[in-house]
């Protein structure tokens, strides 16, 4: 069996903990290196049976690889609008927008959540890039009249997510969870621990993220996922829910070679903003001159095969690209996945093959998401 | 801890053989352990009766949500029987790796070969359990 051809990432070879490790460890995770951080990928009941917990009930992901900048000073909200493609303007305090940190060629350096506070700016950004991106927005910093810190370390993050999610949460803090529209937070005690509470999320579901204080990230875990509570839910979990939902990855799905226009987020990319972000110019020149390929959503349409990441993509026998993501997920109960193709056979319907291990596979483009995302559609 | 029964034999990729009534014939899965370093298995490829194999050689592939992997052949014969029932439930090969969840049945090209296998106390020390 395995000659392994396990899809996780070693990135670094002494990979960082939460402060979660032992527990993920003494419930029987598995854990596997992911980001620069040994994280769990799945626990004893398996990816299905956590997909479909979220997909039915109530998951929760210890999510706290994740990194966090804290933009402060002055300068802060305008400083942000330059170092991110959509608007921070239009954000009003208490509200989050999905946004991205580009190269000068308009291109992925990673995408991120913008959250405005009252008296400060947090950027949430993918643990892999925690330094690239430090990097990135300080080299950006100019005389602009900001303070700014990389809080990744103090900050735990736990989503739970899932129908009954809001009932779960309500359950445990005096915050009125079920009157936070989608894309907005609020601050408040949950299970004793201060958070601040947003109605995001990764996997399609309505659900919530909770920020909260590294050494108060225990108590809060045991409070979610205590007897009957939540089912502790992995990475892989989050891989497969997320994938169904249509939303890209940082790594696979989007990348520093692609543009927000090709990964159909054209929608978080405010042209007309009124500051000169990073990656303005070059996105004008393409909205201008039209984006040459898309990201795609595709079904195999042969059962009992499997398209996985880095398999190559063939349009009339030319390698075009390679599968971004892509595997067997649970909901769908298919092999799906994402590519890019040209835009003239990106609308669904069109045909395409994929080299499966040396044999031609046929698949075809299909609308995303995959599964119909339950997302709270309110003053989002 | 995985289970590893003491009757069965083992291969360093994680196949295991074990023997059926009739002597000249072992059947052949993927052990504990692999089950649960691939996770929820979603396919198994399997060969036809009647297909033959040398001694690891490729005779199926087994596709799981996060990964793909080869099954080798722990030993050289001709393939008399398949499971057929993990087409429709290849979780089978999760919930019961030495039972329900067995994938082909081989008539032994040479017996002798059994002897290079692994015992389970070899095999699990070859795990690290």
């Amino acid at each position: 069996m395995p000659r392994g051809s396990s899809e996780t990432k070693v990135t670094d070879p002494a990979p960082k903990r939460t402060p979660l490790y032992d527990i993920h460890v003494s419930l029987g995770a598995k854990m596997v290196p992911f980001g620069g951080y040994e994280m769990p990928v799945a626990y004893p009941r398996g990816i299905a049976a956590e997909h479909r917990a979220v997909r039915e009930t109530a998951g929760v992901f210890d999510v706290s690889h994740m990194g966090e900048f804290e933009v402060t000073g002055p300068d802060r909200n305008a400083f942000v609008q330059r170092v991110t493609c959509n608007d921070v303007g239009a954000l009003a305090t208490g509200q989050a927008q999905y946004s991205a940190i580009l190269t000068p060629q308009g291109t992925f350096v990673d995408d991120c959540l913008v959250y405005r506070f009252e008296d400060r700016v947090m950027m949430v950004v993918n643990a892999a890039n925690i330094a690239r991106d430090w990097k990135h927005v300080v080299d950006q910093k100019r005389g602009a009249n900001v303070r700014l810190r990389d809080v990744s370390d103090e900050t735990g993050l736990l989503a739970i997510q899932g129908p009954q999610a809001e009932q779960l949460l309500a359950s445990l803090t005096p915050v009125g969870v079920g009157m936070i529209p989608y894309y907005h937070f609020t601050e408040g005690k949950v299970a004793g621990a201060q958070c601040f509470i947003s109605r995001t999320g990764y996997t399609g579901e309505d659900g919530f993220e909770l920020y909260c204080r590294a050494r108060d990230l225990e108590q809060l875990w045991h409070a979610l996922a205590g007897a009957g509570r939540a089912e502790p839910c992995g990475l892989g979990a989050r891989d497969t829910l997320r994938l169904e939902a249509g939303y890209p990855l940082y790594g696979n799905d989007i990348d520093d070679t692609v543009t927000p226009f090709e990964a159909g987020l054209a929608w978080i990319v405010k042209l007309d903003k009124g500051a000169d972000f990073t990656g303005l110019a070059a996105l004008k020149r393409q909205k201008l001159e039209g984006v040459k390929r898309r990201l795609v959503g595709f079904k195999l349409t042969e059962p009992r095969v499997v398209a996985r990441h880095g398999y190559g993509v063939y349009l009339d026998g030319t390698c075009v690209d390679a599968v971004r993501s892509g595997t067997v997920t649970p909901t769908a109960n298919w092999a799906i996945g994402m590519t890019y193709l040209p835009v003239e056979h990106a609308k669904p319907g069109e045909r395409f093959e994929i080299d499966v291990r040396g044999k031609r596979a046929p698949a075809e483009v299909v609308p995303l998401p995959f599964v119909p995302r339950k997302t709270r559609r309110i003053g989002g | 801890m995985s289970k590893t029964p003491p009757d069965l034999r083992y291969t360093e990729e994680h196949e295991y053989v074990k023997e059926t009534d009739d002597k000249s014939v072992v059947q052949v899965g993927i052990t504990d352990y692999a089950q649960g370093e691939l996770g929820d298995v979603v396919y198994v490829d399997l060969p036809k009766v009647g297909a033959t194999f040398a001694r690891m050689d490729a005779f199926g592939t087994i596709e799981a949500v996060k990964a793909v992997s080869e099954l080798f052949s722990p030993l050289a014969g001709t393939v008399t029987e398949v499971n057929t029932a993990l087409e429709s439930d290849p979780a089978l090969v999760n919930r019961d790796p030495y039972g329900e969840g067995w994938m082909i049945r081989l008539r032994i090209k040479s017996p002798k070969e059994l002897d290079d296998l692994l015992g389970s106390e070899e095999y699990t020390k070859h795990i690290g359990e």
